[in-house]
C-alpha cells in the first residue's frame, strides 16, 4: 500500500467516524480545523486501530493532532508488524 | 424548620483496608493502595496497576447463599453500611426503621456479573445466563440489600451519575435529614470495576495512567481505577446529642449542577457553580473553607480545570486553602469516589489531620495550589469541601464542618 493509498484510507475512516463528507477531510487538515475534540480523537484512533490491526500507545496518541499525524503514526507502527508494537494485545 | 445534620457513623472498604481504622491509618501515613492488578492477567491491558480491594473473602461476611446473590460492588456497599451502623451505635425501633433513608451511589453496578454472563453466552456458547444476573447487576442492589438486612423501610434508592454518584446520593440524603423528611440516613456508595471488558473500555478512553496516580503533579499521566464502598450515618444534631452519640463532623451544605458543555471534557464554570452552590446552601463564604478534598483524578484535563475552578470561586483565598486528592491512595472508584472521599474528609476533620496528595513529584504551574504533597498535615480545619465531577458534566459538592464538640 502506497503512502497516498494509506492517506485515502485514513481520510475515509475519519470522515466515517465524524459523519462528514470525505472531501472535507484534507490530507493536511488539522483536527482543530475539522472540529475534532479529544473524545472524537480517541474514537478515530479506535477505528484506525481496528482497521489496521495496530495498537497505538497512549503517549503517541496524545501527540496526534492532524490527519497527517495519523498517517505517519500508522506507517511507523505497521513497520513493526501487524498487531504491532510491544504494547499489550489480546491474544 | 431545618435541622443541623451530623455524621455519627462511618464505614469503608477499599484498597487501603476493610474498615475505617485501616483506611485512616493509610491515608494519614500517605500510603497508597495502588498495586499491580491481581484480578486481571498481566499483558491484556496497556495499564498494569489499580487500587483493588485485597484479600476479599465474601464468605467471611456473607453465607454462601447471600454471597451468591450479591455482586462484589453490592457486597462492598453492605459491608460499609454494616460498619457505619455499628459505629453509630444505633438502637433500632420500628419507628426509626420507618423513618430512615438509604441512598447509595454507583456508576456501573454489577457490571462484572454481567461481563461474566456474557462471556459464557458469546464466547463459551453456553446458551443460558444465570437468572441472578439481573438482581446482582442492578445499581440499587446494595441499597436494597441494606434495607432487607436491616429491616429499614424508609426512602431507599440509588443515584447513578458516573463519578458524582455518591456525592449526589449523600447530598440528597443530607437534604432529607435536614428538612425532617427522615430521621436518619445511611448514605454513600460502592463500586467494583475490575472486569476485563470494562477495563478495556477505560483503556480505549486513554485516560488511565501506565504507572501510578499523581494528582496535580506536572508528570501526572492519568487516573488509576479503584473499587470499594463507603457509607455515612447521618442524623439530626439534636437526636445525636440526646442519645450521646459520637459526632465525627457536621454536614452543612450540598451543591450540584451541570456543565452543559461537553460529554467528557470538564468545564471550570460548571465545577465552580457546584462549589458556589454548596457554599450558598451551607450559608458560608469562600474564606470560611480551609480544606478541599479535590476530585483530583490526575488526568491532564481534570486537575488543571479543577484548579482554575477553585481559583474562580476562592479568588485570593485559594492560596490559603489546603487541597489534596486522596485518589492518589484509594484510586478512582467512580460511583464510590465521593463516598470514599466524604469519609476521608469527615475523618480529616475529626482527627485534625489532612491526608496528603501521594505520589506527587513536581509542581505544575497549571495546578498552583497547596496540594499537601506526600505528607499528611496536622491542621484543625473548621470547614471543608469534597468535590466530585463526572463525565457527562454533572458536578456535586458537599460541605462539612468539624464536630460542634471538637
Amino acid at each position: 500500500m502506497s503512502y497516498e493509498e494509506l492517506t485515502e484510507r485514513v481520510r475515509k475512516i475519519i470522515a466515517t467516524a465524524q459523519h462528514m463528507p470525505e472531501e472535507k477531510v484534507g490530507a493536511d487538515s488539522t483536527f482543530a480545523e475539522l472540529n475534532i475534540d479529544s473524545l472524537d480523537g480517541i474514537n478515530i484512533l479506535f477505528a484506525v486501530e481496528s482497521e489496521f490491526n495496530i495498537n497505538i500507545p497512549d503517549d503517541a496518541a496524545q501527540s496526534i493532532r492532524s490527519v497527517r499525524d495519523v498517517v505517519d503514526g500508522i506507517v511507523k507502527l505497521m513497520a513493526e508488524g501487524p498487531g504491532g508494537n510491544k504494547e499489550a494485545v489480546r491474544a | 424548620m431545618n435541622r443541623r445534620v451530623v455524621v455519627t457513623g462511618v464505614g469503608v472498604i477499599c484498597a487501603l483496608g476493610h474498615n475505617q481504622r485501616d483506611f485512616w491509618q493509610a491515608l494519614s501515613q500517605g500510603r497508597s493502595g495502588i498495586l499491580p492488578l491481581e484480578s486481571i492477567e498481566p499483558g491484556l491491558l496497556r495499564f498494569q496497576n489499580g487500587a483493588e480491594v485485597r484479600n476479599w473473602d465474601a464468605l467471611r461476611h456473607f453465607d454462601e447463599k447471600e454471597a451468591g446473590m450479591l455482586d462484589r460492588f453490592a457486597q462492598f456497599g453492605v459491608l460499609a453500611a454494616r460498619e457505619a451502623v455499628a459505629d453509630a451505635g444505633i438502637e433500632w425501633s420500628e419507628d426509626l426503621k420507618q423513618k430512615t433513608a438509604i441512598v447509595t451511589g454507583s456508576c456501573v453496578g454489577g457490571q462484572s456479573t454481567e461481563d461474566e454472563g456474557f462471556v459464557n453466552l458469546y464466547q463459551k456458547n453456553i446458551p443460558r445466563v444465570n437468572p441472578l444476573t439481573i438482581p446482582r447487576t442492578m445499581e440499587n442492589a446494595a441499597a436494597s440489600r441494606i434495607s432487607l438486612e436491616m429491616g429499614i423501610v424508609g426512602p431507599t434508592y440509588t443515584v447513578s451519575t458516573a463519578c458524582s454518584s455518591s456525592n449526589h446520593a449523600m447530598g440528597q440524603a443530607f437534604w432529607m435529614v435536614r428538612s425532617g423528611a427522615v430521621r436518619m440516613a445511611i448514605a454513600g456508595g460502592s463500586e467494583a470495576v475490575f472486569s476485563l471488558g470494562f477495563l478495556k473500555a477505560w483503556e480505549a478512553m486513554r485516560v488511565v495512567s501506565p504507572d501510578t496516580c499523581r494528582p496535580f503533579s506536572k508528570d501526572r499521566r492519568g487516573l488509576i481505577l479503584g473499587e470499594g464502598g463507603a457509607m455515612l450515618v447521618l442524623e439530626p444534631l439534636e437526636s445525636a446529642q440526646a442519645r450521646g452519640a459520637r459526632i465525627y463532623a457536621e454536614m452543612v451544605g450540598f451543591g450540584m449542577g451541570s456543565d452543559a458543555f461537553h460529554i467528557t471534557q470538564p468545564s471550570p464554570d460548571g465545577a465552580a457553580y457546584a462549589m458556589r452552590a454548596a457554599l450558598s446552601d451551607a450559608g458560608l463564604q469562600p474564606e470560611d473553607i480551609g480544606y478541599i478534598n479535590a476530585h483530583g483524578t490526575a488526568t491532564q484535563a481534570n486537575d488543571a480545570t479543577e484548579t482554575s475552578a477553585i481559583r474562580k470561586v476562592f479568588g485570593t483565598h485559594a492560596d490559603g486553602l489546603q487541597v489534596s486528592s486522596t485518589k492518589s491512595m484509594h484510586g478512582h472508584a467512580l460511583g464510590a469516589a465521593g463516598a470514599l472521599e466524604g469519609v476521608a474528609t469527615v475523618l480529616a476533620l475529626h482527627h485534625g489531620v489532612l491526608p496528603p496528595t501521594a505520589n506527587y513529584n513536581e509542581a505544575d504551574p497549571a495546578c498552583d495550589l497547596d496540594v499537601i504533597p506526600n505528607v499528611a498535615r496536622r491542621s484543625r480545619i473548621e470547614y471543608a469541601l469534597s468535590n466530585s465531577f463526572a463525565f457527562g458534566g454533572l458536578n456535586a459538592v458537599l460541605a462539612f464542618r468539624a464536630a460542634p464538640n471538637n
